[in-house]
């Protein structure tokens, strides 16, 4: 929605808009090599066992066919303890799916024919893939494990706290497995030479592919190069490269320096590339007579691998949302034999504070309180388990704004008593939340050109979030120049070492290196530096790290239609107001916010991998039967936000705006669809049949 | 087989083109026109829409020998020369565009939708674009450059004159 | 992808005889479906003719009142025919409702009927399923089986039709024309379609050979007052969950006569019979369009996953119904 939104001026135009509409933009696959074969992947037809035999003789009859590869012929990888690089190293299958060998052929075609010709016989073992609340499987996962766990937290007592308390919720939430689904698939093209590897990769993070894939083939770094100039879409399943960046690299080690092209199929993409896990998640909450929380309880259990650990936490997000006296907060993990999850935009709080911000609301139903008064009503001074001030925290105002936009105060509570025709006609309400991620080790290089140009490098990855654009406005603001006056490289391993494009933290990341970079290139050269005057630096550690609790809030706002009938759901107008400190660029950044809303429009409605726990795969793996929002599905969206000064979370105020529009929105629509028909569903997503009398 | 068809104008030929290719392949791995973007294979995204004959039409599903002698128009023959199309200009113009993959698609969609319904209103936009998914931009961004781009090529656009259009 | 020979026809004769005489050969319309399928490996022809060039491709308003419409006509031409949209509005309705417009603008009337289901099961390739490999077994049977079949499924396959336009063209009573080696016949299209019973690899009554020429569709008259109502998990660009084709005689609040078919239910587009007995001459309310729901979904047969397709059917029906009688009498 245009026109409606306080931002004076839009921002500079993407800078490389031109390129992307004309179609001469080169994605990972598309970059000219000479003389290319094609590879086609062998994948496990079961989900646990080992492979016993491989006859590829027919397949390697078929014309064009350049080699075939599996176990036994693949060469030994060094083992970094990543298993999903592990590829081809043994007989032993662990998920259905798993990448088992490859076919390289002349085109495209002729190693999928000659892939089908493959026979292989597996060795069957009996396998667990389906995803519940069972003392087999389930348990706690080490919190020094990673960076992401926290360990369970217990403050006050809860039990006895919820057993005083004036309104109580007691209920139990449950999300599905999600897959991306980037636009563009993941695609990668390897080559060797005298000189090293060369990937020409779809990725978040080219030096982390090659801090990973050189330490693989036992070379050096530096013989490695990444170059993703272009990535369309990622999501998280970019995020850590998968099995494919090394089956292609290991598959173009005997093609005599010829480069291998593979892209994924979509269907590839439900097994090979992660996923959002499933969950169950319990929440308790009291409140007293006046809606203040005196008890809260978060219980998630979440799928993992037995492959491959992985935990997102999604309890956590009652961490330091609400005040509460006494919290309850435990994370387990359920492991199955199933692909490896991985982050999927947001991860934990998308899950999280679906369940969260859906229990707030029957407790705002219970209590007879309108739910963005409960919400104001149970806003912490500071944060409530790590006792840190907030480096700026806006919640209030972005629901009060939202409110007022929103036209909240019109709003009659009574759930299911508005129709218009055959449609049943309500509103909700949800919050956001998400923590502000600063990732160090970054490092720009400017340099300053003939005729007051300068040229800035930092090897982070564009992923279509406009990190291209925002990043050139930082360094043209910093320089003092026009923002013409800036050529931006980025997106290769040729650039200085930059983070991961992921946590919402690229802009906060990259950005601060490049500001602080410009202020190192200022204090070396001056103010009127020499042609070829250049400088490297990276952003310090922030003071204010661990002094402060960071987050960005927001509020989401949301119409929702059910039809009597056939209980289709409609969400006809959304509204997401929030506060993420400075915003770069409101052009790029509206389309941030639209997009992550969007996406939880999609979660609330449509999306839902299917397991098929007899096979151990997902059966709706396509875009065929996996839904993602159409056009049709997405009514008026709106996007505003809370001019933020945030002088504590890094040296360009950013927060991160990449994850929080999707945060609460499927919360929001799950309550407006509640306040629609009367029917509360608590297991996403919000399909027809769940509001059928 | 030998496949001669027009793309964008230019009589083009393959060699030792397999019958049972798709016209997708052919374009992006055959001819060096890698605009048109494969992205499900399966006709369900329309990343890869172009013209065939005029019509767009996913190149996905089209086996390459029922393009032999056909007319084939791209994204890359949108713009005239160094002229973005009026299509292109607003998609940049409007921020419709964020990490690019689906846009060649939606622009073929975008072009003919205003050719045959110069005025489009928010509903037809919707529905002559529900065969193109895009993961990013979150579609508003794209209703507001089609707006604009039909504004701009005479018609008005039917309930898109104010901020926020219909609410369907 | 197997290798094939892929030849391009340009009559019905040489067509047919190209692929009668070859066990291993399709016929290749617009591609939405068969390009799919050779993807997915679940087709494997040795050769391809491909009939879209064939004299097939216009609609004639015949002298007796039948409309004709060529096999080859695309599903986006057909729909914007004056002659579908003034007098069968629930064929451009369906029509409209099916897939997108860039699918539209290949798939022909021919190809639309002779799709394939959509089954999750019958199109990957490794799991079992009766209908791409007889006798392997049905993996949806036990499995995720929310889009299958409530009506006429066996115990060898509970997949569903996926057309939206045959659906339309069952409560139309339209005819199917077909040519073979043996010559021409008829077939209405509600028998064109078979269900699965014991042989779910046959979708249809067509023999190895045999081209659809053409559909005929009756004069019906008051097919001018039809509607087709599709009910799918996304607002556009979804196969139907159900969906139901209608047409209506109302004279002075009585139902005259009526056309219905189901889609999203069974193996073949639904024609409703029983819920036509208990409305033809009955008045147009609530309770009649009820019982004549409750009528036809007397046999339904639910799985674990599409319990919800009976009410769903049940409140469409009523809702459609409401509708066209509403229509009347306004």
């Amino acid at each position: 929605m245009t026109g409606a939104t306080r931002a004076t001026s839009p921002g500079p135009e993407r800078i490389e808009g031109h390129a992307k509409v004309t179609g001469t933009a080169r994605y990972a696959f598309e970059h000219p090599v000479a003389d290319p074969l094609y590879l086609h992947p062998l994948r496990a037809t079961i989900a646990r066992g080992r492979v016993t035999s491989v006859d590829t003789t027919a397949a390697e009859r078929v014309d064009g066919v350049r080699l075939v590869l599996t176990h036994h012929n693949a060469e030994a990888l060094v083992p970094i303890g990543d298993p999903e690089l592990a590829v081809l190293q043994s007989d032993e299958i662990a998920f259905r799916g798993q990448l088992i060998g490859a076919v390289v052929a002349e085109t495209q075609e002729s190693a999928a024919h000659a892939a089908d010709l493959v026979e292989i016989r597996y060795e069957r073992m009996a396998h667990d893939s389906d995803f519940r609340d069972d003392a087999d499987i389930v348990y706690t996962p080490d919190a020094d494990a990673s960076p992401m766990l926290s360990p369970d937290l217990e403050e006050g007592d809860v039990d006895a706290a919820l057993a005083d308390a004036a309104f109580t919720v007691d209920a139990t939430y449950t999300t599905p497995t999600e897959h991306h689904n980037p636009l563009e698939p993941h695609a990668v093209i390897a080559a060797w030479d005298d000189d090293g590897l060369t990937l020409h990769d779809s990725n978040q993070g080219s030096h982390l592919v090659r801090d990973l894939i050189a330490p693989l083939f036992g070379v050096d770094k530096e013989r490695v190069s990444v170059i993703s100039p272009h990535v369309g879409g990622a999501f998280g399943s970019k995020g850590m490269p998968h099995g494919h960046v090394a089956l292609t690299a290991l598959a173009a080690r005997h093609t005599a320096g010829r480069p291998v092209k593979y892209a994924l199929s979509r269907t590839q993409m439900f097994e090979l590339v992660g996923y959002r896990p499933p969950t169950r998640q319990r929440v308790r909450l009291g409140a007293d007579r006046e809606g203040r929380l005196v008890a809260t309880e978060h219980d998630s259990l979440e799928q993992t691998s037995r492959f491959k650990q992985y935990a997102e936490q999604s309890a956590s997000a009652s961490r330091e949302m609400y005040t509460s006296p006494n919290r309850r907060v435990t994370n387990r993990l359920a492991a199955l034999d199933v692909p490896a999850p991985t982050w999927m935009r947001a991860p934990g709080e998308a899950g999280g504070m679906y369940a969260l911000e859906s229990a707030m609301d029957e407790l705002a139903v219970s209590a007879g309180i309108d739910p963005v008064e409960l919400r104001l009503r149970n806003e912490p001074e500071v944060a409530p388990v790590s006792g840190l001030p907030f480096s700026s925290r806006n919640l209030p105002a972005c629901l009060r704004e939202g409110a007022e936009r929103f036209g909240w105060h019109e709003r009659d509570p009574r759930p299911g008593v508005r129709r218009e025709g055959d449609w049943l006609v309500g509103t909700g309400v949800a919050a956001s939340s998400f923590p502000s991620l600063f990732f160090p080790g970054s490092l720009a290089t400017i340099r300053h050109e003939s005729g007051g140009k300068y040229r800035v490098e930092i090897g982070a990855v564009d992923i279509g979030t406009g990190s291209r654009t925002a990043l050139t406005q930082l360094a043209a603001e910093a320089l003092e120049v026009p923002v013409e006056a800036v050529e931006l490289w980025l997106g290769s391993t040729e650039q200085p070492h930059a983070s991961l494009a992921g946590g919402s933290a690229g802009t906060a990341s990259w950005g601060s290196t490049v500001v602080e970079a410009v202020r190192a290139f200022r204090t070396e050269h001056g103010h009127d530096p020499v042609s070829g005057a250049e400088t490297t630096a990276g952003a310090g550690k922030n003071p204010d790290a661990g002094e402060y609790a960071m987050h960005s809030y927001g509020a989401q706002f949301a119409e929702v239609r059910v039809n009597a009938d056939t209980g289709e759901v409609r969400v006809p107008r959304m509204l997401g107001v929030f506060a993420a400190g400075r915003i770069v660029n409101p052009r790029t950044a509206r389309s941030q916010f639209l997009g992550g809303m969007t996406m939880g429009i999609s979660m609330a409605l449509h999306e839902h991998s299917v397991v098929d726990e007899r096979f151990g795969h997902v059966v709706n793996h396509d875009l065929a039967g996996y839904h993602i929002a159409g056009n049709a599905d997405v009514g008026s969206v709106e996007v505003d936000w809370i001019d933020e000064h945030d002088p504590h979370v890094n040296p360009v105020g950013v927060k991160g705006i990449g994850e929080i529009g999707i945060v609460g929105t499927a919360a929001a629509i799950g309550n407006a669809a509640h306040h629609a028909t009367g029917v509360r569903v608590r297991d996403l997503p919000l399909t027809p049949e769940k509001f059928l009398r | 087989m030998r496949l001669n068809l027009t793309v964008n104008g230019r009589a083009m030929t393959a060699d030792d083109v397999w019958e049972g290719e798709s016209l997708l392949y052919v374009l992006r791995e055959r001819l060096g026109l890698p605009g048109s973007k494969n992205a499900c294979e399966q006709g369900e995204c329309g990343s890869c829409t172009v013209y065939l004959d005029r019509v767009p039409v996913c190149a996905c599903l089209v086996a390459a020998g029922q393009a032999q002698d056909r007319e084939v128009g791209t994204v890359e023959g949108l713009a005239d020369g160094e002229e973005l199309s009026t299509v292109q200009r607003a998609f940049i113009d409007e921020g419709a565009v964020q990490c690019g993959f689906c846009t060649p698609g939606l622009l073929v969609a975008a072009d003919d939708l205003i050719e045959r319904v110069p005025e489009p209103s928010d509903a037809e936009i919707r529905e002559a674009l529900a065969g193109n998914l895009c993961r990013c931009t979150g579609y508003e961004k794209i209703m507001a450059a089609v707006r604009t781009a039909a504004e701009r090529s005479g018609g008005t656009s039917g309930s898109g004159s104010s901020a926020g259009g219909d609410r369907t | 992808m197997k290798p094939f020979d892929y030849q391009r026809a340009t009559d019905a004769d040489s067509a047919i005889s190209l692929v009668s005489g070859d066990p291993e050969a399709r016929y290749i319309g617009g591609g939405t479906n068969l390009v799919d399928h050779m993807k997915l490996g679940i087709a494997e022809p040795g050769k391809l003719v491909d009939i879209t060039r064939l004299p097939y491709d216009s609609v004639e308003s015949l002298p007796d009142g039948r409309v004709r419409i060529g096999a080859t006509v695309r599903n986006s031409d057909l729909a914007a025919e004056p002659v579908i949209r003034q007098r069968y509005p629930v064929l451009a309705q369906a029509l409209l409702s099916g897939a997108s417009g860039q699918l539209r603008n290949l798939a022909t009337t021919g190809g639309n009927l002779l799709q394939r289901t959509r089954c999750s099961y019958f199109q990957d390739v490794t799991t079992p399923c009766n209908k791409r490999e007889p006798g392997s077994g049905c993996s949806a049977l036990e499995g995720w089986n929310r889009h299958h079949a409530v009506l006429g499924a066996s115990e060898r396959c509970v997949a569903t039709h996926p057309s939206d336009m045959a659906v339309a063209l069952a409560a139309l009573d339209a005819d199917v024309l077909v040519e073979g080696p043996d010559g021409q016949r008829t077939v209405p299209v509600t028998e064109l379609h078979r269900l699965p019973g014991d042989e779910p690899e046959r979708d249809t009554v067509l023999r190895h050979g045999e081209l659809v020429t053409a559909v005929e569709l009756p004069s019906l008259p008051f097919a001018s007052r039809s509607r087709y109502r599709k009910v799918r998990d996304r607002a556009s660009f979804a196969f139907a969950l159900v969906s139901v084709a209608a047409a209506v005689e109302l004279v002075e609040g009585t139902i005259t006569d009526v056309r219905i078919a189901l889609g999203g239910l069974a193996h073949k587009p639904w024609r409703a019979t029983e819920a036509e007995r208990v409305l033809r001459g009955a008045p147009a309310t609530e309770e009649t369009f009820r019982a004549a729901a409750d009528a036809e979904l007397a046999a339904a047969r639910t799985l674990r996953d599409n319990e919800f397709k009976v009410p769903m059917t049940r409140n469409t029906l009523a809702s459609v119904l409401r509708e066209l009688t509403r229509q009347e009498g306004s």
